[in-house]
């Protein structure tokens, strides 16, 4: 377990150290203050569009951080060839691939951590009131919605040649499921066989990214999500994370380490 | 080398302003200074309809069918049929567009989105009745998807309506229409509008006749889709019906009966206006039977 806290603790440092968080924060923080500072009939109470806004803002820079950072991880230590001297040390290439998935996770953590206060304070600023256990529900289940995307990425570096390659894929596969994933099966249903049955194994197989997209509620002020759905959702995240933990250690296992 | 460096420079500086002047003055020009039309050009209004559709999702709180929804009862945007100006195309259950659940990824799915019909202007998703001033949250998108295509008179309408109705704003609602009438003259969507306001708000009847009249002068028949010549006979039997009816109530029951004709020409419901026609009949001079109550 130490061997795991200190790589994941090396990736926390190294997420801190690179710029990518400040200028994706800075940019969120701008586009936000000056949508905000737009005049709309005179009405300072207007701020749905500004919450959806800062979300979407909030959701596009969290996926850049977890798919980038976690993309290098492996391969930079491959490329810096300091990955033979880590498992050289008293560290199984399990506790490798568990280190460097916890620490891109709590990296993304910390960062939601930021985006959600600016996106409370923000809000609050107009509305004047904090519904703080819908801010709870929603970041937490974007956290884990993180947990699944980090782990995919993670077996993607371990599958793909380059982590540019990886992070396109991860990019395209997770913007496709947000998008679609939930209509797959209405998509599904009027074609031809063999298609259908294709689409809709993809749509039991896929982890459905769009359980932890709890915007809409947030945005319109919908009442708290229900606990025991709420911690499906995460059983159901832990669940996927996992499987593509387990498929990378599998992976990485069977490769070559130079 | 200099020399031909001064020339050139004197060359493009004579083309440029011998130009200039029928750049601005070319329909085509993209130099009118709005940033969003430099950017999309004629695309902006494919992108104005997108912004209108957001704002009456808005108006759902986020209960709104997709692309690959059900989208029958959602067909004439119901932030706009609520204006009472709008003839509607919606058919079928509005609350149930999602359908029974056809799986169990979809059943847990609707757990983590809204999931009740609500409209802002009745509370919306809090169902709180004294916070119908929520509907100012459609605003934004109508404003621009009103910059985006300023010949799309529903925008303006649904604006000032909405401003006028739960945000108590009358004049920037008139100031909206007379934008819309800058942009769209003659229009009758937009002239019924302004009478409406000047009736409600202003209390101004003789001004709002003005305007209906106006109205009714620039109203031509047209021809298209059946849709558009739906749409645009029934703007025309509103306006007429409440020149009738405003006639009616100052006493000119000839004068209103007229009005209520001329609208059953082009309504889709002529048998209500046919019972104003009655009523009106029997409250004038002279009629057998005269009713104590008036007829609005």
């Amino acid at each position: 377990m130490r061997n795991i806290i200190a790589v994941a603790g090396v990736v926390i440092k190294e997420l801190y150290r690179r710029k990518d968080f400040y200028v994706l924060f800075i940019v969120t923080v701008l586009i936000c203050l000056v949508m905000g500072s737009v005049n709309i009939f005179n009405d300072d109470k207007i701020v749905r569009y500004l919450k959806e806004l800062c979300l979407l803002l909030v959701w596009i820079s969290s996926l850049v951080i977890a798919i980038t950072t976690t993309a290098r991880q492996i391969p930079a230590e491959r490329e810096n060839r300091t990955l033979l001297p880590l498992l050289a040390k008293p560290l199984s290439r399990l506790q490798l691939v568990l280190g460097k998935f916890f620490g891109c996770w709590f990296a993304c953590g910390l960062t939601l951590l930021c985006f959600y206060v600016f996106f409370g304070a923000l809000s609050a600023s107009r509305e004047h009131h904090w519904p703080l256990m819908n801010y709870f529900q929603a970041a937490t289940l974007h956290w884990f919605a993180l947990g699944i995307i980090v782990a995919m990425a993670l077996l993607g570096s371990l599958v793909f040649a380059a982590p540019s390659s990886n992070s396109t894929i991860c990019f395209v596969v997770v913007g496709g499921i947000l998008l679609v994933g939930r209509h797959l099966d209405k998509v599904a249903l009027p074609l031809p066989e063999p298609a259908r049955s294709v689409l809709l194994a993809v749509y039991y197989a896929i982890p459905h990214l769009e359980f932890f997209d709890a915007r809409d509620l947030i945005i319109h002020n919908w009442p708290l999500i229900h606990w025991q759905y709420f911690m499906l959702a995460i059983v159901y995240a832990v669940a996927y994370t996992a499987v593509f933990l387990t498929g990378a250690s599998l992976v990485f296992r069977r490769q070559a380490v130079n | 080398m200099g020399l031909l460096l001064a020339a050139l420079l004197v060359l493009s500086f004579g083309v440029a302003a011998k130009l200039q002047p029928q750049f601005i003055e070319w329909r085509g020009s993209r130099a009118d200074g709005d940033m969003l039309k430099v950017l999309l050009g004629e695309s902006s209004k494919l992108f104005a309809n997108e912004f209108f559709v957001k704002a009456d999702s808005y108006y759902h709180s986020g209960f709104y069918p997709g692309i690959f929804d059900n989208n029958e009862a959602f067909k004439t945007a119901h932030m706009a049929e609520d204006t009472g100006a709008v003839s509607s195309r919606n058919h079928g259950e509005e609350a149930s567009f999602m359908g029974p659940p056809r799986n169990w990824i979809d059943a847990f799915g609707r757990h983590f989105l809204p999931d009740r019909h609500t409209h802002l202007d009745t509370g919306g998703a809090s169902d709180d009745l004294s916070s119908s001033d929520e509907v100012r949250e459609i605003l934004p998108w109508l404003k621009l998807s009103t910059d985006l295509d300023p010949q799309n008179v529903q925008n303006y309408t649904v604006t000032a309506y909405w401003l006028r109705e739960r945000m108590h704003k009358p004049d920037a609602a008139h100031e909206v229409l007379l934008e819309g009438l800058q942009e769209n003259p003659g229009s009758c969507d937009i002239l019924f509008e302004l009478g409406r306001l000047y009736v409600e708000s202003d209390h101004d009847t003789n001004r709002a006749v003005n305007v209906w009249n106006a109205a009714v002068r620039n109203w031509r028949p047209i021809e298209g889709s059946e849709d558009a010549v739906i749409a645009n006979n029934f703007i025309y039997e509103k306006v007429t019906t409440q020149l009738g009816e405003t006639a009616c109530d100052a006493g000119h029951w000839q004068q209103g009966i007229d009005w209520f004709e001329k609208a059953t020409l082009v309504s889709r419901t002529p048998e209500a206006l046919q019972q104003l026609i009655a009523e009106a009949r029997q409250q004038m001079p002279g009629s057998a039977f005269v009713p104590a109550r008036a007829v609005r």
